[in-house]
């Protein structure tokens, strides 16, 4: 991919981003970051690739530790928010609650 | 591990179309998911959606042609999926700010680490790193080294490791803009022998800006804490947007930019509901006592103290009640008890509401969690702007735990040092009762008018005592 299209997707995702995410309510923001961070963990995709084709000692130590970084904040990430978000919406109900398990790593 | 690598499925190849297509489904899916995060009712939904998008995006990866060493992947896996599935089960909603710092600083992390294997890769290579490629490398080590530190500082204060009260280093800003000079000269010098890097000096880049991010943070106030979560969130956003122009990775680039532009927003948001710029939080070393705000004179001035009999007389007689809640709520873990106040109120047939100001809590709309927590509906969460029109027809306002936010000097003083900041406007109510253990002053440091109107009533006490007391009053009513 060349560097000016990888730019414009840049642009684009970042109009995007400020167009969906300045919809969200206030109330919600708290969820929202913590979802947000669970989507940060995208970055442990770069430790896959790292030490998938790593050949020497110190980047598979290196990887590895960015694939756990990565699949923790990932995994705390959308397990939280769906938490949070059961506190949000339960109300209907009266007092049936089991705490939804739900995300994926 | 030969045999283990040998997966019949079929492999896609790296950077070819299929795993591109792939990769665009998966960041879909992450846009789709924050889209639906506008109401509660979908948002849970949502969650899902982007989840599914990252293991869509996860089992892409692992299908690339010629990736290996499964052992080392499952390690990493293992280990974090647990580590996170367990943190998220245990954590307490008070504890929120500081998990969403911490994970904060792991992400940012994970992209330092990730760019400096990039550069080890590259320069075990011996030919020349393309500038495309080896900029935003730097970029990403940079800002993730920032953002590890600078989060994991915030994480210990937030969880009361370290002082919350500004931690002020002598030449501070002179320090830090050396730092950033060297940074910056560094990087350049790397750029520049692009055919053979140093990668020492790159790990001192790593270590420079790991020693930058703690000192920005350091001498950052526990009031301002919002603003540097929200902050911190939008540089790791970026430092995954810069990892994915380095890898050639659509998913990492859009998903970065998602994060990067919500922290931004939130920064903003948060910056304006404080009246002050990012910029003034970051350098400006607030609370530091602002020399005489208000009276100054010492003297008390005249303001009426009522017991929680009163307060809970003129609430049950009251239509309409409004519940202020402020940082001060959470540190006394008083919403439950707020919350028994209310039910009790709506069994006498009171409507009552909560007025949430964007910055009452910890991190951006940590009180509606909270609140959410003690079971508080939905529709009863009332943001800031949507309520103060309503406070005029509001027979009683209750303010627990906040201060500032509802000091009237913000909109009548234009020599008040938080003049122009948006409030909730009490003074509108009919009537005020404050929950508070003394007329201290708050985070602004200045006298707050409204312990003096004449409709105001203060109920000295703890937050969660005071409460609890009146609930059982107005049943004794």
């Amino acid at each position: 991919m060349s560097l000016m299209t990888e730019i414009t997707i840049f642009v684009l995702a970042a109009f995007v981003g400020f167009e969906v995410i300045s919809k969200v309510p206030t109330t919600l923001h708290t969820p929202l970051m913590s979802q947000t961070n669970a989507i940060h963990g995208i970055v442990m995709l770069g430790g896959l690739i790292v030490v998938g084709f790593a050949d020497d000692g110190l980047e598979y130590v290196i990887g590895t530790i960015a694939i756990a970084f990565g699949a923790i904040t990932s995994s705390e990430g959308f397990m939280v928010t769906d938490r949070m978000l059961g506190m949000f919406s339960k109300k209907p109900k009266p007092k049936a609650e089991g705490d939804g398990a739900g995300g994926q790593e | 591990m030969s045999a283990l690598s040998q997966i019949p499925a079929a492999v896609l190849e790296p950077g070819g179309d299929a795993a591109t297509a792939l990769y665009i489904v998966a960041f879909s899916l992450f846009i789709i998911g924050v889209r639906r995060g506008t109401h509660p009712t979908t948002a849970k939904q949502g969650n899902m959606i982007a989840a599914v998008g990252m293991a869509v995006a996860v089992v892409t990866t692992l299908l690339l042609d010629g990736i290996g060493n499964w052992g080392l992947i499952a390690l990493g896996l293992g280990i974090g999926t647990t580590v996170g599935v367990v943190a998220s089960i245990r954590v307490q909603m008070t504890e929120m700010p500081q998990m969403v710092a911490l994970y904060n600083g792991v992400g940012g992390g994970a992209v330092a680490l990730i760019a400096w294997s990039e550069i080890r890769h590259g320069i075990s290579l011996g030919e020349e790193i393309p500038l495309d490629e080896l900029i935003p490398v730097l970029f990403a080590a940079v800002v993730g080294s920032v953002s590890f530190w600078g989060s994991n500082i915030a994480f210990a204060k937030l969880q009361d490791l370290i002082p919350t009260r500004p931690l002020a280093v002598p030449g501070q800003q002179v320090i830090n803009a050396v730092l950033l000079i060297g940074i910056v000269v560094a990087c350049t010098d790397i750029a520049i022998n692009n055919d053979d890097p140093s990668q020492a000096i790159f790990i001192a880049v790593l270590l420079a800006a790991g020693l930058l991010g703690n000192l920005v943070v350091l001498p950052i106030g526990g009031a301002d804490m919002p603003v540097v979560i929200s902050l911190l969130n939008a540089f790791t956003g970026l430092s995954a947007a810069a990892a994915g122009f380095a890898l050639d990775n659509v998913a990492l680039i859009v998903a970065g930019t998602l994060v990067g532009s919500s922290g931004t927003i939130l920064t903003m948001e948060m910056a304006t509901a404080m009246n002050r710029s990012v910029g003034n939080v970051l350098f400006a070393g607030f609370g530091g006592a602002p020399a005489g705000g208000g009276g100054g004179d010492g003297e008390e001035r005249p303001h009426t103290a009522i017991g929680a009999q009163d307060a809970a007389i003129k609430l049950a007689y009251a239509d309409t009640v409004t519940i202020v809640p402020g940082y001060g709520l959470a540190v006394a873990q008083a919403q439950h008890a707020i919350k028994e106040v209310a039910n009790e109120l709506e069994r006498r047939g009171v409507t009552v509401n909560y007025a949430i100001h964007p910055v009452a809590g910890r991190m951006p709309g940590h009180m509606n969690v909270l609140l959410a927590e003690a079971d508080v509906p939905y529709e009863q969460l009332r943001e800031m702007e949507e309520i103060n029109p309503e406070m005029p027809r509001t027979d009683v306002a209750v303010v627990v735990g906040a201060n500032d936010v509802t000091n009237p000097a913000a909109k009548n003083d234009p020599d008040s040092p938080i003049a122009g900041m948006p409030i909730i406007e009490v003074d509108q109510a009919q009537q005020v009762i404050v929950i508070k253990r003394s007329l201290s002053p708050g985070f602004a440091g200045i006298d707050n008018d409204l312990f003096y109107e004449p409709n105001t009533s203060m109920l000295f006490a703890d937050a969660k005592q005071a409460a609890s007391d009146i609930a059982a009053e107005i049943q004794q009513l």
